[in-house]
């Protein structure tokens, strides 16, 4: 067999037109004070923002990581079952080094309620928290998650820089297809209540009949014959009371945006290594610059290349052919087994170069780390130390 | 012989990521044999069948995507794809319920559309349930369309699956009266009887396979037909339980593993470390086939029908389809 092969071996820290993405330096780095991980669903944000917290942490800073959903093993191991929005201290940390690592599960449909009860008063705020259609808002409208992760970033960064609790807050991103969803889902929720439709709801309510319009008349019939006029008197009556709110949401929106786009935040961007998952990643680095948020890198999790040196040593097709020699001899001998795994394995990992080279060829100017697969679930802290260590490039 | 016989809907849900998409396109595949017509429907409107067919984004319009996977005696059927979005599935349902020529315009010039298919999704889900059920329900189709033998619906994931389905939505409890709630209750007629199955796809994960057992509770409790599991990307079986068990714990014989490879001509690549990454290929391989064993058995106390996918090393590609669809046809599901 020649000893000119083609280089399969893992590059841990990513294709070779991509620089180096150096986790350390971020989380060294005093002026970092946000992380936010992002990225389609199933890829790892969740696994990764508790990691880089724990490895924050274990290198001296005083860290809270934000998490949403996590399995239950690992939400068990960190202390945070409890779905009660309040952080809490992880046990078991190193503190060594001076660090702190606190955690908390966002509630979501709480994040709400408590915006509701600070922006109005308490007969309104009851009102709504009990109308069918706030019922519905908070609880399954489409970007309300992300909204409320984002509000909730926002409210502990401010207390955090208020009174030095934290000097870094990571954050994990919810569960939704597409990681634009995270950036866009305020925008589509202000813009939302600020539509058309709800303006036109409320204008019996402010008064003047010229808004009566015909146009009016012909739409509310047409709504209250598709779905009855209860619902449309629910709708009504949760608009005119939310109305007031608008305001004060959409300037809490607004500043929570432009925290994301300050100096001290860091995006890092979460991928698997395939073809949909780098796709959206990739639109997901080019609104973050059309948006001028500060993009740290993007991280490819679950490869299949082992890191420190493991490298795969035969190519795929090598150790097909190698497989076939051995069996022929010996069809009982592990070895052809053995050779078939490190096939299937080498197979997986030029794919995933390829595709790794593909995304760095488009976004030369994105730092890059690749994140070995562990053998095993991740869902306690040496799991998470584990991760750290390979996010830190080693 | 399908496990499946009197299914005319099956409907393909699971944790996101667990293969739902390349499933439900697999499963039309499999289904489109003997001249059976099958018609493939996504409603989350990312275009992910275009893309797994390799085809231009499809339309608000039924399509010819490809031809299924030949049967025993040769015979292939066709393959339909339909890409349901709310906005256009709200407007066609306005003008052929209720002629609203003008005013289904203006409701869209209102933002109504928009506010209906966002706020409430439980109309959202109606609409493009409704379009699927079109295709499906008994009895053929209203304005003549193409009657299709089966349809496959690659569905909203299970945490959202009961609600999508319509059961317990909030429009139930929103929407008492009016055309809307009728034509769920209709819907509901057909969903809940055994011309659907509800199936679920997993990977070996601890999340996936809990999400699966969830799901499956919340179906039976939802009254819906609950199908099979289809375990998704499966790792190779390429050691035997004993040498399995050996390379777990660590204990097979380097210098075996070093005779052999030396023996079919590798020299080099022994001096290179073979032996060592062999091993170590084999250690992790042992530790991922002990957790997707445990979680298969775990699996197996759910009491469905199983069909296992192996993870293609290559990726998905439009051949790799016709070779998953060959495996679920052979262990039953269509
Ligand atoms: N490097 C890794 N090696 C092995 N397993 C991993 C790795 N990273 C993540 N996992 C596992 O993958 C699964 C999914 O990870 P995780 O929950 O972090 O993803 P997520 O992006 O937060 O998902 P969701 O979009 O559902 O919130 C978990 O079971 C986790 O333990
Ligand atoms: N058997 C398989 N072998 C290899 N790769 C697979 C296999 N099945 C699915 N994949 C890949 O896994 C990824 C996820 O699969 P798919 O898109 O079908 O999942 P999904 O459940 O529809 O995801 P989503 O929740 O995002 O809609 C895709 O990149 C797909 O190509
Ligand atoms: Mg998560
Ligand atoms: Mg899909």
């Amino acid at each position: 067999m020649s000893r000119h092969r083609p280089r399969v071996g893992p590059r841990s820290s990513g294709g070779e037109q991509s620089p180096h993405l150096d986790v350390d330096a971020l989380l060294a780095d005093p002026t970092t004070r946000i992380v936010v991980c992002c990225g389609s669903g199933g890829v790892g944000k969740t696994t990764t923002s508790a990691a880089l917290a724990l490895r924050a942490a274990e290198q001296g800073r005083k860290v809270v990581v934000l998490t949403i959903d996590p399995a239950r093993r690992l939400a068990q191991s960190m202390g945070i079952e409890e779905l009660d929005n309040t952080p809490r201290p992880v046990v078991g940390i190193d503190a060594a080094a001076g660090g702190t690592l606190d955690a908390m599960m966002l509630d979501m449909k709480r994040t709400f309620d408590e915006v509701v009860e600070s922006q109005a008063s308490p007969d309104k705020a009851a009102q709504i928290l009990a109308n069918p259609f706030y019922v519905a808002l908070s609880s399954s409208f489409a970007g309300t998650q992300e909204y409320m992760a984002m509000e909730k970033l926002g409210q502990v960064h401010r207390d955090a820089e208020a009174d030095g609790t934290y000097d870094l807050v990571v954050v994990d991103t919810p569960p939704s297809r597409s990681a634009l969803d995270f950036l866009d889902a305020p925008e589509r929720l202000s813009s939302f209540l600020d539509g058309r439709f709800i303006r036109l709801l409320l204008a019996p309510a402010r008064g003047p009949a010229r808004f009566m319009t015909a146009g009016l008349g012909l739409v509310t019939g047409a709504v209250t014959k598709l779905i009855g006029a209860q619902v449309l008197r629910d709708m009504q009556t949760f608009v005119a009371a939310f109305d007031t709110l608008f305001g004060g949401f959409r300037a809490r929106a607004e500043r929570t945006f432009a925290l994301l786009q300050a100096d001290g935040t860091a995006f890092l961007v979460v991928a698997s290594p395939e073809p949909d998952a780098l796709r959206e990643a990739a639109y997901f680095t080019e609104r973050l610059a059309d948006d001028a948020m500060p993009l740290a890198g993007l991280v490819v999790n679950r490869c299949s290349a082992r890191p420190g040196g493991g490298a795969a040593v035969l190519s795929a097709d090598e150790a097909v052919a190698a497989a076939t020699r051995v069996g022929k001899r010996d069809p009982r001998s592990v070895t052809t087994g053995l050779l078939r795994l490190h096939a299937d394995r080498a197979r997986a990992v030029e794919r995933e170069e390829r595709l790794v080279e593909r995304f760095g060829a488009a976004h030369p100017d994105v730092p890059v780390v690749a994140v070995a697969a562990l053998a095993g679930d991740v869902h306690d802290l040496d799991g998470l130390r584990a991760v750290g260590r390979l996010l830190a490039g080693g | 012989m399908s496990d499946w016989p009197d299914v005319r809907l099956h409907v393909v849900t699971g944790k996101g990521g667990t293969g739902k998409s390349t499933v439900a396109a697999a499963l039309a595949l499999a289904l489109a044999h003997g001249g059976r017509d099958v018609l493939l429907c996504e409603v989350e409107g990312r275009q992910g069948i275009a893309r797994m067919f390799d085809v231009e984004p499809l339309p608000y319009e039924e399509r010819r995507l490809a031809t299924g996977l030949p049967g025993r005696r040769g015979r292939a059927g066709t393959v339909h794809a339909l890409h349901v979005d709310p906005e256009s599935a709200l407007l066609e349902y306005l003008a052929l319920y209720y002629h609203l020529g003008r005013a289904g315009r203006l409701l869209d010039r209102f933002g109504v559309v928009d506010f209906a298919t966002t706020l409430a999704p439980g109309v959202r889900d109606v609409l493009l349930t409704g379009k699927v059920f079109e295709a499906a329900k008994p009895g053929g189709r209203r304005g003549g369309g193409r009657a299709y033998d089966a349809v496959v619906l690659d569905a909203p994931p299970t945490g959202r699956i009961v609600q999508f389905l319509g059961v317990s939505s909030e429009l139930a409890g929103l929407a008492k009266v009016g055309p809307v709630k009728h034509q769920s209750d209709l819907m509901m007629g057909l969903f809940r009887s055994e011309a659907t199955a509800v199936h679920l796809t997993t990977v070996l994960e601890e999340m996936p396979v809990q999400e699966t057992a969830d799901g499956i509770t919340e179906l039976r409790a939802a009254g819906l037909p609950v199908g099979g599991v289809v375990v998704d990307m499966v790792r190779p079986r390429d050691l035997d339980d004993e040498h399995l068990a050996a390379a777990g714990a660590g204990a097979l014989d380097p210098g075996g593993v070093e005779h052999d490879l030396r023996a079919a001509g590798l020299d080099d690549e022994v001096a290179d470390g073979l032996v060592d990454v062999l091993l170590a290929d084999g250690r992790d391989h042992a530790v991922r086939r002990r957790l997707e064993d445990a979680q298969r058995e775990r699996l197996a106390t759910l009491g469905r029908p199983t069909y296992e996918l192996p993870r293609l090393a290559g990726g998905v590609d439009l051949g790799a389809l016709y070779e998953l669809a060959g495996l679920l046809r052979e262990q039953g599901m269509s």
